[in-house]
C-alpha cells in the first residue's frame, strides 16, 4: 500500500527540476523493490531453513506414512501445474513490455502498410488486458493448488513445511493481487481518458513492479518447487 | 553579518499560513510535520522516563514490592519499546523532516503527503503501543520480544499482540517515511548541491535511509510469523513441530543490530553540524566522516550474532561475529577523532548545544568501549544478560543518541521557531542531565560485573549490589528534574525567547540563509551551490579556503531548470539577502506552487490502525467484533486512498 502511494504521488508539474533528472517516482520504485528484496529474502530463507525439518507429513518432495495410522501422503507439490503457472506469469511479463510500448508509442502514427497485427500492437488496452487476465490466471492456479493441498491435509497449520510454504507463496499471491488491482486501475485510466505517451512513467513504474514480482517468482519456483 | 542586513529579525510562524487545529491535522509541509514529529516524541519521552523511574523505584533497594514481577516485565519491556521506537527513531524523523530539505535547498519532501501519512501512522501506533499500560494489558516480553516465550503457548494473553501489532505499524511508518528521504535526498538536491557537499546531518540521514529500507523487512517477516503463529496457529516458533527456536533471534538481529546505527546515526549527524559551526572551522575530514557513515552501515549487517554468543552457535560462528564487531568500532572510533580534530585548535564557543555535543562524544565513547568488551565471546559470556549490558547500551542511547539530539534541539531551536532558548536554564538542563545519566549507568557496570541480571524485578540482599543499585536510582530521580527544566525552557522560549535572527551561530550550510521560522515554501529562489559552506564563502571566506569549490552541476540545472532556479544563475552572496527580503511575502504572491492540505492521510492511517486493531478481538474469539472493525477500517483505508491518489498534489493553478 505504501508503493501505491508512493507511485501514484509526487508533484504535478511533469518538468520540475531533479537532480538526476529522474522522476521521483521512479527513485521511490526502486528503492522500494530494495526493500521488497529483503522481505523475500527472509520469506525464502526461512522457508529453506526449514525444510526437513517438518515432524508430520504431508511433505513436498517425499512420501510420508503416518505411524500411528498408517496412511499414506504423497510428495504434494505438483510441478507440472505449477510449470504452467510459472509459464502464464512470465507470459504476463511479457504483455507488460508490449503494453508499456504501446502507451509510448501512441503517438506514432502507423506506417501505411501496417497489418493487423501492427495494429494490435498498438493497442494499450489490448496488451493491459493480457496482463491482468494472465496475472489473474496465475492467481487461479494458486487457489486451485491450495485448495487442493488442504484436501490433501496440507494446512497452514498442520506442519512446518505448511506454514512457511503458504506464507511465502501466499505473499507472493498477494503481490500479484495488488499488481492486478495496479494494472486493473490503469486500464480504468485507459478507458476514461486514454492512456499518452505522457503517462508512460506511470505505467512503467507498474510494470518495474510487475516485472519484480515475476522475478521472485522464478526464484520461488527454482528453490522451492525445483530444487529437492 | 551581511545576510542579516536586510533581515527582519522575527516572522512568527502565524504569519506563514493557516493555524489552527485542522490546519495541524492536514498539513503537509514538512516543517509542520517535523514539529509534529518533534512533540510527540518529547510526550513518549515522559512517558518512557516514568517507566524507568518506577522501574529504578522498585530496585533502589533489595526486595522492595512497589510493583509486581508482572508489572515489572511490562514496564521494562515498554521501557525499552518506547524508548527505541517511539522516542529516538521519531526524535531522527522530526530532524529528517524539518532539515533534510533545508539542507540541501529543497522546498520539500519527494512525496509530501506520504510524509504527512507517514507521522499519522507513528503517532496512531504509538497510542496503540502505549494505552495497554494503564489497564495492565501492556506487553510483556522485553524489547526483543524473544518467540517462542512470546508465542501463544507460553504468552497467551492480549499483551503481547499490542506490541507484535504495534511494532508493525510503527515499522509502516519508518519505511514510508525511508522510502521518501531517501528519494528525496536523491533526487532534490539543489544545483550544485553535490553528494560530497551535503551537511554531514543529511549524509548520516541518506545512510539511515537505507538502513531502514533494507532492515525493516527482516524484522517485518519476523513479525508476521509470530502473528501468525499467535492468530492462525502457524508453527514458526513451535519447537515441539520442529521449529528452531533461534529463529526468532536471528531475523530480530539481522534487524535489531542495524537498528541501534538507525538510532544512533542521526546523533552522529546532528553533532556534525554542531561542532564545526561552535569551533568555528570546518568538519575534519569530510570525506572520511561520510565513508565512514557508509561503512558503519555495510557493516551493521554483518554483525547480529554478537547478540547470541550465549547460545551456543559453535567456535567458528562465535569467531567471526567477534571479528566482524571488532571491526565495526574501526568506523566508530574514527568519527570520534575527526570531532577531536575539528574542535582542536578552534576557538570554541561553549554554549548548550555544544556542551552536549562533546558530551556525546565522551559518554558515546565509554559505550563504545564496553562495546568491544563483549565483542570477544569468553569476556561476553561473563557479561550477556548482566547489568553490564545495560550500562553499555545506555550509554550508547543516552550517552550518545540522546545527548546529540539534545544538542540538535538547542542548535536548531532558533531555526524552527525564530528564538533562541534559554542559555541558563540550558546550562541546568546539561548538568543535571549528565550528572544523572552517569549517576545512574556507571554504577551499573559494577553490578553487572557482580553478577546482578538484567530484566529481574527485584533481588536479595546481601550480594553485594545495594549500593549500586541506590546510586543508579539516584541518578534515574534526577533525570525528572532535569527533563523538567528542559520541558519549561522549550515552551517558554518558544514564545519569549531571545529573537534569534536567520543565523544565530554563525553556521555554514544552507538552512541558515532563510529566515527563521522559514517561510512555507523554504527558498523564494532555489539555490545554486559552489561548496561545502555557501554561508561561510560569504561571511568567512578565510575559513573555506582549503574546501573545493566549483560550479560543477550548475549546467545540467539550467538545461533542465524551470522558473524558479535563478534565471541568470547566480551566487549565495546574492541569494541570501534576496530570500530574506521575500520572506514576508506568500507563496502564491511569489507565484510557488505548495501542496494542498488534506487530511487523507490521516484518514489511511486511521483506517489501517482499526483494521489492525480488529486482531486483537479475533485473538478473543469474538468473530463479529472482529468482521465489524476490519470493515470498517479497510473502508476508510480503501476510500481515502482512492480520494488520496486520484486528487493532484496541487491545486490547479
Ligand atoms: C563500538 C561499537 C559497538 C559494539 C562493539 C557493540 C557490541 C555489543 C554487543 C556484543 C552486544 C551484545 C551484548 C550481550 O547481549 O551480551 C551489544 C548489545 C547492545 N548494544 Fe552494542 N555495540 C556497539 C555499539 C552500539 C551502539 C552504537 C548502540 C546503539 C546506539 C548499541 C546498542 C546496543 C543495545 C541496545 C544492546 C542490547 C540489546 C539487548 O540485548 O536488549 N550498541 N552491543
Ligand atoms: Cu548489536
Amino acid at each position: 500500500m505504501t508503493s501505491h502511494a508512493a507511485a501514484a504521488e509526487g508533484h504535478a508539474h511533469e518538468h520540475h527540476y531533479t537532480t538526476t533528472g529522474l522522476d521521483n517516482r521512479k527513485v521511490a520504485i526502486w528503492s522500494f523493490i530494495g526493500s521488497e528484496c529483503m522481505l523475500f529474502a527472509s520469506l525464502i530463507s526461512t522457508y529453506l531453513i526449514y525444510k526437513g525439518r517438518s515432524v508430520v507429513g504431508p511433505l513436498p518432495h517425499e512420501t510420508w506414512t503416518d505411524p500411528s495410522t498408517g496412511a499414506v501422503f504423497k510428495p504434494i507439490l505438483n510441478i507440472p501445474i505449477t510449470s504452467a503457472s510459472t509459464f502464464v506469469l512470465l507470459m504476463s511479463s511479457l504483455a507488460m513490455v508490449l503494453a508499456l510500448a504501446a502507451v509510448e508509442n501512441k503517438d506514432k502514427p502507423l506506417p501505411a502498410n501496417a497489418g493487423w497485427w501492427d495494429r494490435q500492437l498498438a493497442s494499450s488496452k489490448l496488451w493491459l488486458w493480457c496482463t491482468c487476465i494472465l496475472g489473474a490466471t496465475f492467481l487461479g492456479f494458486q487457489a486451485f493448488e491450495f485448495t487442493s493441498f488442504v484436501h490433501e491435509g496440507l494446512t497452514l497449520r498442520r506442519n512446518l513445511f505448511g506454514s512457511s510454504f503458504f506464507t511465502l507463496t501466499g505473499f507472493h499471491g498477494a503481490h500479484v493481487t495488488v499488481g492486478v488491482i495496479w494494472l486493473g486501475s490503469l486500464l480504468a485510466i485507459d478507458y476514461k481518458r486514454g492512456l499518452r505517451p505522457s503517462d508512460t512513467l506511470m505505467v512503467d513504474i507498474a510494470a518495474l513492479y510487475w516485472h519484480f514480482v515475476d522475478v521472485v517468482w522464478i526464484a520461488i519456483f527454482t528453490l522451492v518447487y525445483l530444487i529437492k | 553579518m551581511a545576510t542579516a542586513a536586510t533581515a527582519p529579525a522575527y516572522t512568527s510562524s502565524e504569519s506563514h499560513g493557516a493555524t489552527g487545529l485542522m490546519s495541524w491535522l492536514t498539513t503537509v509541509d514538512h516543517k509542520r510535520i517535523g514539529i509534529l514529529y518533534l512533540h510527540t516524541s518529547l510526550f513518549f519521552f515522559v512517558v518512557g522516563g516514568l517507566e524507568a523511574i518506577i522501574m529504578r523505584y522498585q530496585l533502589m533497594r533489595p526486595n522492595m514490592q512497589a510493583v509486581s514481577a508482572e508489572t515489572f516485565n511490562q514496564l521494562f519491556t515498554m521501557h525499552g519499546t518506547t524508548m527505541v521506537f517511539l522516542v529516538i527513531m521519531p526524535l531522527s524523523a522530526a530532524f529528517f523532516n524539518f532539515l533534510i530539505p533545508l539542507q540541501i535547498g529543497a522546498r520539500d519532501v519527494a512525496f509530501p503527503r506520504l510524509n504527512a501519512f507517514s507521522y499519522w501512522v507513528y503517532l496512531l501506533g504509538g497510542v496503540f503501543i502505549t494505552l495497554p499500560i494503564l489497564f495492565g494489558l501492556a506487553p510483556d516480553g522485553g524489547w526483543f520480544a524473544y518467540a517462542p516465550l512470546t508465542t501463544r503457548t507460553y504468552s497467551p494473553t492480549q499483551n503481547m499482540n499490542f506490541w507484535v501489532l504495534g511494532v508493525q505499524i510503527l515499522g509502516v511508518s519508518s519505511l514510508a517515511a525511508a522510502f521518501n528521504f531517501a528519494t528525496t535526498i536523491i533526487n532534490m538536491r539543489a544545483p550544485g548541491m553535490n553528494l560530497m557537499r551535503m551537511p554531514m546531518f543529511t549524509w548520516m540521514s541518506f545512510v539511515v535511509q537505507w538502513l531502514i529500507i533494507l532492515a525493516f523487512p527482516v524484522i517485518t517477516v519476523a513479525l508476521f510469523f509470530l502473528q501468525f503463529d499467535r492468530f492462525f496457529g502457524t508453527n514458526f516458533y513451535t519447537v515441539t513441530a520442529g521449529a528452531d527456536p533461534l529463529l526468532w533471534q536471528h531475523l530480530f538481529w539481522i534487524f535489531g543490530h542495524p537498528e541501534v546505527y538507525i538510532l544512533i546515526l542521526p546523533a552522529f549527524g546532528l553533532v556534525s553540524e554542531v561542532l564545526p559551526t561552535n569551533s568555528k572551522k570546518p568538519l575534519f575530514g569530510y570525506p572520511v566522516m561520510a565513508y565512514s557513515g557508509i561503512l558503519i552501515g555495510f557493516l551493521g549487517f554483518g554483525v547480529w550474532a554478537h547478540h547470541m554468543f550465549a547460545v551456543g552457535m559453535g567456535p567458528m560462528a562465535d569467531t567471526v561475529f567477534g571479528v566482524t564487531t571488532m571491526l565495526i568500532a574501526i568506523p566508530t572510533g574514527v568519527k570520534i577523532f575527526n570531532w577531536i580534530f575539528t574542535m582542536w585548535g578552534g576557538s570554541l564557543r561553549f554554549n548548550t548545544a555544544m556542551k552536549y555535543a562533546i558530551a556525546l562524544i565522551g559518554m558515546f565513547t565509554i559505550g563504545g568501549i564496553s562495546g568491544i568488551t563483549h565483542a570477544s565471546p569468553p569476556s561476553d559470556l561473563q557479561q550477556t544478560d548482566t547489568y553490564y549490558i545495560v550500562a553499555h547500551f545506555h550509554y550508547v542511547l543516552f550517552g550518545g543518541a540522546i545527548m546529540g539530539i539534545f544538542s540538535g534541539i538547542y542548535h536548531y531551536f532558533p531555526k524552527m521557531y525564530g528564538r533562541k532558548m534559554d542559555e541558563g536554564l540550558g546550562n541546568l538542563h546539561f548538568w543535571l542531565n549528565f550528572i544523572a545519566l552517569n549517576l545512574t549507568f556507571f554504577p551499573m557496570h559494577f553490578s553487572g560485573m557482580l553478577g546482578m541480571p538484567r530484566r529481574i524485578y527485584t533481588y536479595d540482599a546481601g550480594q553485594g549490589w545495594e549500593t549500586f543499585n541506590l546510586i543508579s536510582s539516584i541518578g534515574a530521580f534526577l533525570m525528572a528534574p532535569a527533563m523538567l527544566v528542559f520541558l519549561y525552557n522549550f515552551f517558554k522560549s518558544k514564545k519569549h525567547g531571545e529573537v534569534a535572527g536567520d543565523n544565530p551561530w554563525d553556521a555554514p550550510t544552507l538552512e541558515w540563509s532563510i529566515p527563521s521560522p522559514p517561510p512555507e515554501y523554504n527558498f523564494a529562489q532555489i539555490p545554486m551551490v559552489t561548496s561545502r559552506y555557501p554561508m561561510w564563502d560569504i561571511t568567512h571566506p578565510e575559513r573555506t579556503a582549503e574546501i573545493p569549490h566549483s560550479t560543477k552541476g550548475w549546467d545540467e540545472a539550467r538545461h533542465r531548470s524551470d522558473e524558479h532556479i535563478l534565471p541568470g544563475g547566480g551566487h549565495m552572496a546574492d541569494m541570501a539577502p534576496a530570500h530574506i527580503e521575500t520572506a514576508a511575502k506568500t507563496a502564491s504572491e511569489l507565484d510557488i506552487p505548495m501542496p494542498t492540505p488534506t487530511i487523507k492521510p490521516l484518514l489511511v492511517a486511521l483506517g489501517m490502525l482499526v483494521m489492525v486493531a480488529s486482531l486483537l478481538p479475533f485473538f478473543a474469539g469474538k468473530t463479529s467484533a472482529f468482521v465489524v472493525l476490519l470493515a470498517i477500517g479497510a473502508g476508510t483505508m480503501i476510500y481515502s486512498l482512492y480520494d488520496w491518489l486520484t486528487t493532484p498534489l496541487e491545486e490547479a493553478h
